[in-house]
């Protein structure tokens, strides 16, 4: 069945706010079962504003939503059982302890594990008698993570996750989802941070303004972005004195003062020619950096290009 | 499959509903006014009581007091407590993350509402013993009426709470949005002023008010000088207004905090 294979499906989908500002603007994507699938971008690229409507807490402005082959926000009591979310910050009570929270959560969900189990698995059992407004930042992320996983849910929706762990709390959170993984649990995270998008996801979509930019896997998406060469122009000479750009291999370059930064699809290729022409000329070209392409070059590459769009 | 889907309802209502009084517990300026108000109002309001001719209304110290208190408790304890409750559960995401799990949304409105009406219920039930044993209030005349009254009172205050709270933007303006319902009822419904001593014209649009049907029918219960035309009318009136609630609320109650 076409639902077992997409748990989530994504089409065309639009959110306008009240005041008319329209956040997501017509993306399509989708999640198959098991996978991780990271939506990354950048404060206000439209990543909880897309997230909400596929938890179902808003009816989106045009396009289809499907968790699991049901309309999330329509047909709420289909879906709810099946999936965990954790939002992008708080929701608990101050007053109640960690343990009163996680009672009061258990009871709303069916089939739920132990509370205990689910504060164990986010190493938050010793501090069961504590009141959530004397938590850590780190400390409730873990409480929400806890409770997303109570009801032990198919699909899980992590909205930034991480945003204020510590190394290792960050670390610990992607080995638990991970494991999750292993048992079936589809993810869908949002995140700002590339290493976590890198590190932890089978797909991704990086938005930007409402839009999917790219989409793929993190190989995918960082193969499709040139590598680059920077160094400082060595004295005397200038961008014109360079071996022709195109016989390099370069397909973009920018001089920035005297520091020039050469893009290019064939890293090796232009990187040597570039040092043998140096050594020919004896000169030294300082500030060299030869970088192969990354998701971070990939993302700030998509910031840039629709920047020149604009 | 009404007793499966009961089921679960009735679980999710009682997790939320002891979280929601574990909080009312710990909320110590709440637990004050809930307690002390209707016991204490009721009681500041007497000497008042002895100056106005209450007899003409089939009415004693006794009847007065009762309907006050319970009043104070409807707008107090309830009313007023519940907005604040809203309010803060809004502000703190709390509803907002109640809606990501399984609780429908009137299941997460009564449930927060829970402990606040059943406050209320034992108030009323304290205070009408209270006067029946202590202030010679008599046993009530027809007690189905009173009954009555009290659950419309309770259900209208949970309902306008929820409604109040939707153009309420911090648990501090909640003191100043809480008050013209608050007002409106002490004077015009019967609460502070017995509705009988109100001049008749005024009187017949007071009737007309959210809380006096509710006081009207607690105070019929026990002067037993209700019609049962007068009765069916006030019901009506109280119903009217419950429906008006319930559907604003489904309108226009915020489930998230303004950005």
């Amino acid at each position: 069945m076409d639902t077992n294979e997409h748990v989530i499906e994504v089409t065309d989908l639009r959110r306008v706010y009240g005041g008319g500002f329209e956040a997501v603007r017509g993306i399509t994507f989708s999640v198959n079962r098991g996978e991780i699938f990271a939506l990354l971008g950048t404060n206000g690229a439209g990543k909880t504003s897309t997230v909400e409507l596929l938890e179902g807490l808003a009816r989106p402005a045009g396009g289809r939503v499907r968790v699991l082959g049901h309309d999330p926000y329509e047909e709420r009591a289909a879906v709810r059982p099946r999936t965990g979310v954790m939002l992008q910050e708080g929701g608990f009570p101050s007053e109640l302890t960690v343990a009163e929270t996680a009672r009061m959560w258990a009871g709303c969900v069916s089939g739920a594990r132990p509370e205990t189990e689910a504060l164990e698995l986010v190493g938050l059992a010793g501090r069961s008698g504590v009141r959530v407004k004397q938590l850590s930042g780190g400390e409730r992320r873990r409480l929400d993570l806890a409770l997303a996983l109570l009801g032990e849910p198919e699909v899980l929706f992590l909205d930034e996750p991480t945003t204020g762990l510590d190394a290792e709390g960050r670390r610990d959170t992607w080995e638990l989802v991970r494991q999750l993984r292993e048992t079936g649990t589809t993810v869908l995270l949002t995140t700002h941070y590339l290493e976590e998008a890198e590190g932890l996801a089978d797909r991704l979509a990086i938005l930007h303004e409402g839009r999917i930019a790219t989409t793929g896997t993190p190989a995918e998406v960082t193969a499709a972005q040139p590598a680059r060469i920077s160094f400082r122009l060595p004295d005397g000479y200038f961008l014109g004195d360079l071996p022709p750009l195109g016989e390099l291999g370069v397909c973009g370059h920018e001089l920035d003062g005297r520091v020039v930064r050469l893009r290019t699809r064939e890293l090796q290729r232009a990187a040597t020619a570039l040092l043998v022409w140096a050594q020919g000329e004896r000169v030294e070209l300082p500030g060299l950096d030869v970088r192969s392409a990354s998701l971070e070059e990939a993302f700030l590459g998509i910031a840039r290009e629709q920047e020149v769009a604009a | 499959m009404s007793a499966l889907v009961l089921a679960p309802a009735g679980r999710r209502l009682r997790a939320l509903a002891r979280a929601e009084l574990t909080l009312l517990g710990r909320n110590r300026s709440a637990v004050t006014t809930a307690l002390l108000v209707p016991l204490a109002l009721p009681f500041t309001v007497r000497p008042a009581l002895d100056g106005m001719d209450l007899q003409r209304s089939g009415l004693n110290t006794g009847t007065v007091m009762l309907t006050a208190a319970i009043g104070f408790s409807f707008l107090f304890s309830v009313y007023t407590g519940l907005v604040s409750a809203f309010v803060a559960r809004r502000e703190e995401l709390v509803l907002k993350r109640l809606r990501t799990g399984e609780l429908g949304d009137a299941e997460i409105l009564l449930g927060t509402a829970l402990p606040a009406a059943c406050l209320g219920l034992a108030q009323s039930l304290v205070l009408t013993f209270g006067c029946v044993l202590f202030l010679d209030a008599g046993a009530p005349r027809a007690p189905y009426l009173t009954a009555l009254g009290v659950l419309t009172g309770l259900l209208l205050c949970a309902a306008l709470a929820a409604l109040t709270a939707s153009f309420t933007r911090t648990v501090e303006s909640a003191q100043v949005t809480a008050l013209p319902l608050v007002f409106v009822s002490m004077l015009g419904s019967g609460i502070a002023i017995p509705a009988g001593t109100l001049p008749d014209r005024f009187a017949s649009v007071c009737e007309l008010l959210p809380l006096s049907p509710a006081i009207r029918l607690v105070s019929g219960g026990f002067t037993g000088r209700l019609s049962a035309a007068e009765a069916l009318a006030s019901a009506a009136v109280a119903l009217a207004w419950l429906a008006a609630a319930v559907f604003a609320v489904r309108r226009w109650f915020r489930w998230e905090p303004r950005r």
